[in-house]
């Protein structure tokens, strides 16, 4: 039997969803995918981020070799122009014609724009491609006034774009409020004066009449009531049509105001044609998300097989951040009477000061949720959207849902209430009946939890969500999940810092016997060495402390994976004088080390075996060089561009800066590695977002950016606090650091910290910029401790007999390893491989 | 890749007590082989003697790991990958398949004495008388 054709027009966020998840379900298909745009599908939802600082690449979900390796053809930048329902073909702009067994239309929808005079003149723009932000961007370039037409959600999110790129952004909205679909009255003017207060200009019950070429700026709008705004381009985002054209064409049943009438098989008026996504009409309703478009997928998939599912409508509740803010919005959001005449019960809470705003839709007989708004604080999304979705008995007191937690308002339900029906994931549709089935059938973590069932991998918004079903699960059957550190220590590292602290305890045996069992173990004995170094400073060879430490910090240098060593001298801020490099290049060039510029600013020496490291470093420590504490869970390198000192854009001496803050944290031993940078410029040449903490140079000072992280997950700093000066920016690091230093987990760099703290940066700012636990005098002293107690350790190994007697091979010969062998490769050496090594030892 | 074997005289090294390290390892080089000699004051036994050389990792590296103990056993952890091995048996325990030799090792007065004779061979004969 010949496979069977399946076409899909479309190649947006459900086309794709669709040609995956067929391509990975069933076999036997022929499947192409046909779309309009250039580029294979990307993810819409997060457009906006090309305007704070990702790239388009960055949004693919699939690539055209993504698709060859599923066996899907994919023809792109070809529309479609025709359906010949006759000949079961399409046709595309280029004449080609394709054979289907079905067809699948997934051609999404395209953005109205209001009849208006003038409203197609240069600078009138829509937002729903990639192809939209390049020429936003390039019209923005040219102007300083932007407006969005409409006060919806995308509008918003729209006007946020405007606002990055730098315009004086104005939103114009039809109706009398903003995002009038979503939230009532109250919600909506919280939103507009937090919206106004970021400097963006609203402006409601406005009709625009004509749009004509302006004066003073390229474009002129004129509104109903005579009012007249000027701007250089305007954004339409009033709201988005169905692309049914197609389907119209060919005949196929269509709604009165547009998209494809489909069943709950997701079936059109043919049979052999399915719709999906937001060119589908089911139930009267065009589903403007993205979720229920993958979940309308998931229904026209199954019709293929033997167990179809239904597509029953979706939920249309939403959380998001707009312009910063948070914003929810659940159910029946406005109130409205019920079927039987009732008004339903309204309970509010709103707080002028801290900017909240939050209101809950109850039934007359107070024990189910129907609606709800949230303005400012989203954190009570998860558990109300819970209740409503399962339609879950409310607390007898509904209001205690949206008081603050400190009100003393009775704690509300846990996930265990939920049933296992409740979505914990709508993206990827887990239930949390699949989440418990995945624990049932061996996942003991999150991890294992995610990469079994999904969950969570697509917008990430369930994360708390889903870790929290999950700890749970574990609880109940009796898998602790603790924090302990390991089976000597049943306590964090925060506790155990604490402890230390407290008990003034100074060294690991003094630990081991007041808070611990056994005899310790490779993972208690460094995490300890690091807390007592973080507090007291010692030096880390000490003889109590030197047998904790890991082989690099034993042997102050990296092992390497032939056992030889390597060689980070420190190089402050990347800056270094001849002179130092030539001694570098002696020095490697008399113990045959091979050298390389590091990614962070410095040079490494590789190659080194233990014996040869007290002369290596003698000789560099005699040339007025200090250890790079490359081996050490310490300050790396603060890296640095040449800032205002020769650079033509630079605003501040950056490298003096560096160097300032590399030699005040050099040597202090933290959770993990922590490193840093600092700009002179907005170019950001030397990546300070990408840092622990970042200082990038402004016109009045500085500007501190905290928690990123390069490595296996990269995550941007935040902007933490601007146009400090000198000494406020150094106090305010000091804290920061200081407070990192306390409370992180073992081994947890400062941006998986930060995503873990309760309270996330605003708390962190709470307690570092406003001293809300007042304890920041606290962390500057401990800093002060640390910085007056620094000392380098490889001078001070060097003054001391006793401990050069650790960096030898053998005790009782001073032959070297044999194994240690290296071979030549462009002009340096490097470690012999097996084959290589063998030979040499024969 | 040679694996180290004991010759059939085993041969024997000393070396003075001080040249220890409390709770950490030195190696010792006896007739080409080397031995990773771990010190735990206060242990019964006090002193252990195992390959140096990391099957796992691929150097001669053992010496350099952290001691410690894991569900009541006595371990290295290997500095490199950081698997962990039984001090008193060589016994890896994230391998099931792999196992260190380990060798006798005392102290007589402040000496300390390793041979290349395997101590787990010595166990089992004395379980066999
Ligand atoms: C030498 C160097 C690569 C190079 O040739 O350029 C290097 C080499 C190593 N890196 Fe790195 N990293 C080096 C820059 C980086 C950078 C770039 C930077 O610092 O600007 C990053 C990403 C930035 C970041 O950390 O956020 C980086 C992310 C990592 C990670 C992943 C950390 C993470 O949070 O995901 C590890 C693994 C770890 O630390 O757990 C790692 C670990 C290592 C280790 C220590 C692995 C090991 O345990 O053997 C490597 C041994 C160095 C040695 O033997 O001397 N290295 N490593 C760079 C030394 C910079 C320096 O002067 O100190
Ligand atoms: C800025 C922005 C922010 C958004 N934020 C969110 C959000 O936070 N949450 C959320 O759930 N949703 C959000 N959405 C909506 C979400 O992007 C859509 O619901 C989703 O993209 C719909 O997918 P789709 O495949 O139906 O349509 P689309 O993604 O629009 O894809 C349709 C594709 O079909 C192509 N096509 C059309 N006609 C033809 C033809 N004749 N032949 C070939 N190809 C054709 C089009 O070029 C397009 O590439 C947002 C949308 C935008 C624009
Ligand atoms: S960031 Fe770039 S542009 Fe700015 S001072 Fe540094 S080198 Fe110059
Ligand atoms: S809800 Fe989006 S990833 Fe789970």
């Amino acid at each position: 039997m010949s496979k069977k054709n399946i076409v899909v027009v479309g190649n947006g966020m459900v086309g794709h969803y669709y040609v995956d998840q067929l391509a990975a379900q069933q076999a036997g298909y022929n499947i192409t995918v046909i779309g309009a745009e250039p580029r294979p599908a990307y993810d819409r939802v997060h457009l906006s981020e090309v305007f704070s600082g990702k790239n388009p690449e960055d949004l693919a979900l699939s690539s055209r070799a993504h698709y060859e390796s599923l066996g899907i053809k994919a023809c792109l930048g070809e529309p479609v122009e025709k359906i010949d329902r006759e000949a079961k073909e399409v046709i595309t702009s280029l004449g080609r014609r394709f054979a289907y067994d079905k067809l699948v239309l997934a051609t999404g929808s395209y953005p109205f724009v209001p009849p208006v005079p003038g409203a197609d003149l240069p600078g009138c723009l829509t937002y729903r491609t990639i192809d939209d932000l390049g020429e936003i961007r390039a019209h923005a370039s040219k102007g300083r006034v932007g407006v969005v037409v409409g006060g919806g959600l995308l509008g918003l999110e729209c006007a946020n774009a405007l606002r990055n790129l730098g315009l004086d952004t104005h939103v114009v909205e039809f109706a009398p409020g903003l995002m009038g679909v979503q939230l009532d009255n109250g919600g909506s003017g919280m939103l507009r004066s937090m919206i106004e207060e970021l400097g963006v200009h609203v402006h409601t019950s406005k009709a625009t009449q004509k749009i004509v070429p302006g004066d003073a700026h390229n474009l002129r709008m004129e509104f109903a009531d005579g009012s007249v705004l000027e701007t250089d381009l305007i954004v339409f985002s009033a709201g988005i049509r169905p692309n049914d054209q197609l389907a119209r064409d060919a005949g196929l049943q269509v709604g009165e105001r547009g998209g494809i009438t489909i069943d709950y098989h997701c079936r059109t008026s043919d049979s052999d044609i399915f719709a999906i996504g937001e060119c589908a009409l089911f139930g009267g309703r065009i589903y403007g998300l993205v979720a229920p478009g993958y979940r309308m997928a998931d229904a026209a998939i199954s019709q293929l097989g033997n167990a179809p599912l239904s597509f029953k409508g979706a939920d249309m509740s939403t959380k998001l951040k707009l312009l910063g803010i948070d914003v929810g919005s659940i159910g029946d959001s406005h109130g409205k009477p019920l079927a039987d005449g009732q008004a339903p019960a309204i309970f509010l809470y709103a707080n002028d000061r801290e900017r909240v705003y939050k209101r809950i839709v109850v039934s007359p007989d107070g024990k189910k949720l129907l609606g709800a708004v949230l303005v400012g604080d989203c954190s009570d999304y998860d558990t109300l959207l819970q209740l409503y979705l399962n339609d879950m008995e409310l607390p007898a007191n509904p209001e205690a849902l949206i008081l603050p937690a400190d009100s003393g308002a009775p704690p509300l339900l846990s996930n265990m209430s939920l049933p296992l029906t409740a979505t914990i994931c709508s993206c990827l549709n887990v239930t949390k009946g699949a989440i418990v089935a995945a624990i049932d059938g061996g996942c003991c973590s999150v991890a294992d939890v995610k990469a079994a069932t999904k969950a969570s991998t697509g917008c990430g918004g369930c994360a708390a969500l889903l870790k929290s079903t999950v700890d749970e699960e574990l609880a109940a059957r009796g898998v602790e999940i603790n924090n302990h550190l390991c089976e000597h220590f049943a306590f964090s590292r925060q506790e155990l810092y604490h402890q230390i602290r407290v008990g003034e305890l100074k060294n690991f045996a003094a630990v081991l016997d007041k808070h611990g069992k056994g005899h310790g173990c490779d993972v208690c004995k460094p995490t300890i060495a690091s807390i007592l170094a973080s507090l007291w400073n010692d030096y880390v060879l000490a003889k109590e402390h030197a047998s904790l430490q890991d082989t690099n910090d034993t042997f102050l240098a990296n092992m390497q994976k032939d056992g030889s060593y390597s060689i980070v001298p420190r190089i402050p801020g990347g800056e270094i004088t001849p002179e130092k490099l030539i001694v570098i290049g002696e020095v490697a060039k008399k113990y045959s080390l091979y050298t390389k510029i590091t990614g962070g600013q410095r040079i490494d020496l590789f190659g080194a075996r233990v014996n040869q490291l007290p002369a290596i470093w003698r000789e560099l420590v005699d040339a007025g060089f200090e250890t790079g504490h490359a081996y050490g869970k310490a300050l790396r390198t603060v890296k640095s561009c040449v800032g205002s000192t020769w650079c033509r854009y630079g605003v501040q001496d950056s490298v003096g800066m560096a160097i300032r803050i590399e030699n005040r944290y050099k040597g202090i031993r933290s959770p993990h590695k922590i490193k840093s940078a600092v700009s002179g410029c907005t170019r950001e040449c030397a990546e300070a977002q990408s840092k622990d903490f970042g200082v990038i140079a402004t016109e009045n000072g500085w500007n501190l950016y905290v928690c990123g992280n390069g490595g296996m997950r990269p995550r941007h700093a935040d902007l933490f606090a601007t146009d400090l000066d000198d000494e406020t920016l150094i106090r305010t690091i000091d804290r920061f650091l200081m407070f990192y230093i306390r409370t992180a987990d073992r081994l947890q760099r400062t941006s998986v910290w930060l995503n873990n703290l309760e309270g996330g940066l605003d708390y962190l700012r709470e307690v570092i910029l406003d001293d809300r636990l007042g304890i920041c005098d606290e962390l500057e002293a401990q800093m002060a401790l640390l910085l007056d107690t620094y000392q380098c350790e490889w001078k001070t190994t060097l003054e001391d007999p006793e401990k050069l007697q650790r960096f030898r091979q053998f005790v009782n010969s001073g032959d070297e390893d044999t194994h240690v062998v290296f071979v030549q490769e462009r002009g340096q050496p490097r470690p012999a491989r097996e084959e290589e090594r063998d030979m040499a030892l024969s | 890749m040679m694996s180290p074997s004991p010759s059939p005289n085993p041969a024997e090294i000393r070396f003075p007590r001080r040249e220890l390290l409390d709770n950490a390892g030195v190696c010792a080089l006896i007739d080409g082989v080397q031995v990773a000699v771990f010190y735990l004051p206060g242990e019964t036994p006090a002193l252990y003697a195992l390959q140096n050389w990391d099957p796992l990792g691929r150097a001669n590296v053992l010496y350099r790991g952290i001691v410690g103990d894991l569900n009541g056993e006595l371990v290295v952890a290997s500095p490199l990958y950081k698997q962990h091995f039984s001090l008193r048996t060589g016994r890896c325990l994230e391998e099931e398949d792999v196992s260190l030799p380990t060798y006798e090792i005392w102290l007589e007065d402040d000496t300390v004495i390793v041979t290349l004779r395997s101590s787990n061979l010595k166990t089992q004969e004395y379980k066999n008388a």
